[in-house]
């Protein structure tokens, strides 16, 4: 990188260095006002006591140590969000590749099939939960409905604790397939035809070519697609609120619903910001877990 | 023969499967759609009804009479409208420096902007609401930020997390690199300054991005839940994702008008992806001319 005075000496350079300074003055101003800046002070914020009625208390790491030790919600919220996550991921990976390989070709109507199954995906998550909340109800939901005359159920999703999360897992995945679908479909569409095309005069089985050709050449959406998806499941917080509540007995408590509770329902700002620090913690030692495995097993 | 006949089966069982599937990915949508028009005794009828016996918008009108979702439309409106635009322009307007300007500290600058978008917004809210409210000579407060409720319930409060993604400059800098330094050389023959030919050269060129940037700020704005949840405490001041989940609270029973209020809100995103569609199908057909 050249000095400073490189730029500053030079009248023409200074004044395109200016011109640029000027260009994302904006942009750096609000992030250093909406994001380096909240961040910071939450970072502060984690190391106090503080009901927004009294000044902040200095309290070095009590908080810490009380989450960490003395807080069976914590666990449980953690608990929560990484069965979540670890039961969302995969299945969204598994399904959204199938779906993929399935639109990835030129027949009558595949235009109207990807968006049939893109459709979840611009809707929010709020309209979603509202559909779903209907689908999932006990006594007139659509699902218990279709299953009745097969003897099944019926089935309390949202208010069986053993059942909660899991029914939120097929919500959110149905929801997520689309997108992730997309992102498949440019994967594949850049893999070289004549990889198949040898494969082929070899002999090969269709699901050799998977094997062999297809997945591999995928890695790097795939490892795009985990960290995202870390990313977003480690954050679930609006079909929490809306459906479940965190409940029942806690059993759909995830960090992001328990941060919120704790900030805006009880006003433990001070310890709302310490789980904050440690949700962001673990998300960002995932995602460079993620892409060094990933990366490393070439 | 045979191949005719393999190649013929092969289509019949892809279509099987296509159709099969549409129909567990599309059938929670459909449900909501022929819901919300359905009438009343026909809701929760065993066997489930899926075509309505007759017509009836009369779950709209209710969705709209008995609450105040026509307000909550006018704020979410307002809200979205104001952070696309802000993003367009002060996105664009950083791209382009970054794109396309020398200057001292470019790229350490720019990786700790991408550094920002790692930042959960769960690690921000506290921080975020504390600053909101206390915002200097708003609502009330003094220049300390003392004595009032700040931008709480107000539209800037609202919008004010959303009004410049990073993300944003990102895919405005991946895009302006893109464009053929020929093209600012030849502005700057004209006697075009930076800004000129940012306005006059860059922006035109770039629908594509800007179309892609605008769907996807408006849709983060339009579908967000947490903040206007956080940062609203009076009725008039929700926007439509609070309206529905505040709807659904207060009125669990009527599902009927909780769908048509559901689609009317989901439509805005749906149109704006629709349009965007023709845009992203020019954005290739640019690049493919280009070269």
């Amino acid at each position: 990188m050249r000095g400073f005075l490189y730029y500053w000496k030079n009248k023409g350079r200074r004044r395109t260095m200016l011109t640029a300074y000027l260009f994302i003055a904006p942009v750096l101003i609000y992030a250093i006002a909406f994001n380096f800046g909240p961040m910071f002070a939450s970072l502060y914020l984690s190391f106090t006591r503080y009901n927004m009625l009294t000044p902040p208390q200095f309290i070095g790491l009590a908080n810490y140590v009380r989450v960490l030790t003395d807080d069976p919600v914590f666990w449980t919220s953690l608990k929560n969000t990484a069965q979540y996550a670890l039961e969302v991921l995969p299945l969204n990976i598994a399904i959204s590749l199938g779906l993929a390989l399935l639109v990835n070709r030129a027949v009558r109507g595949i235009a109207f099939f990807r968006a049939v199954y893109y459709l979840p995906v611009v809707t929010s998550i709020i309209a979603v939960s509202m559909i779903w909340l209907w689908l999932y109800d006990y006594n007139i939901g659509l699902i218990n409905l279709i299953l009745e005359p097969f003897r099944i159920g019926p089935i309390d999703w949202l208010g069986d604790p053993r059942l909660a999360l899991h029914s939120l897992v097929i919500m959110r995945v149905w929801k997520g397939v689309g997108w992730n679908m997309v992102i498949y479909l440019a994967g594949l569409q850049g893999i070289p035809l004549y990889l198949y095309e040898a494969a082929e005069i070899d002999g090969a089985s269709p699901w050799r070519k998977f094997l062999s050709i297809t997945w591999p050449s995928l890695r790097p959406v795939t490892i795009y697609i985990l960290i995202m998806g870390t990313i977003s499941t480690f954050q679930t917080f609006g079909e929490i609120y809306a459906m479940t509540g965190g409940g029942p007995l806690d059993s759909t408590t995830t960090v992001g619903f328990l941060i919120y509770q704790r900030a805006f329902q009880y006003y433990s700002m001070g310890e709302a910001s310490t789980v904050a620090f440690i949700l962001f913690g673990i998300i960002f030692t995932l995602s460079v877990v993620n892409m060094k495995f990933f990366q490393g097993t070439e | 023969m045979s191949y005719k006949r393999h190649k013929a089966f092969q289509q019949v069982v892809i279509y099987t499967v296509l159709i099969a599937v549409s129909v567990v990915m599309g059938a929670p949508f459909l449900w909501m759609v022929l819901s919300s028009l359905k009438p009343n005794h026909e809701l929760f009828a065993y066997p489930p009804v899926w075509i309505p016996s007759t017509l009836t918008f009369e779950h709209y009108i209710n969705a709209f009479r008995y609450t105040d979702f026509s307000r909550y439309f006018l704020n979410s409106f307002i809200v979205t409208g104001v952070t696309v635009i802000s993003n367009l322009f002060f996105c664009s307007l950083a791209g382009y420096a970054f794109a396309r300007m020398d200057f001292y500290g470019k790229n350490v600058i720019f990786m700790a902007l991408l550094g920002t978008m790692m930042i959960p917004i769960h690690v921000r809210l506290v921080p975020l609401f504390i600053s909101v409210r206390r915002f200097p000579l708003a609502g009330g407060n003094n220049l300390f930020g003392q004595g009032g409720t700040g931008l709480i319930d107000t539209h800037l409060g609202l919008m004010l997390p959303h009004l410049i993604n990073i993300f944003g400059v990102f895919l405005m800098r991946q895009f302006f690199q893109s464009i053929p330094q020929e093209l600012t050389d030849a502005a700057k023959i004209d006697g075009a300054g930076e800004f000129g030919t940012y306005w006059r050269i860059f922006l035109p060129l770039s629908k594509p991005a800007l179309a892609t940037l605008s769907i996807f700020v408006f849709s983060g704005s339009w579908d967000d839940f947490l903040w206007p949840l956080v940062v609203t405490s009076s009725r008039y001041m929700r926007t439509v994702q609070l309206g529905l989940q505040i709807f659904q609270s207060q009125f669990t029973v009527n599902w009927g008008s909780l769908m048509a209020a559901t689609l009317v809100v989901t439509l805005p995103v749906i149109t704006i992806f629709i349009f965007g569609q023709k845009y992203f199908v020019q954005g290739i057909a640019t690049t493919g001319l280009k070269g």
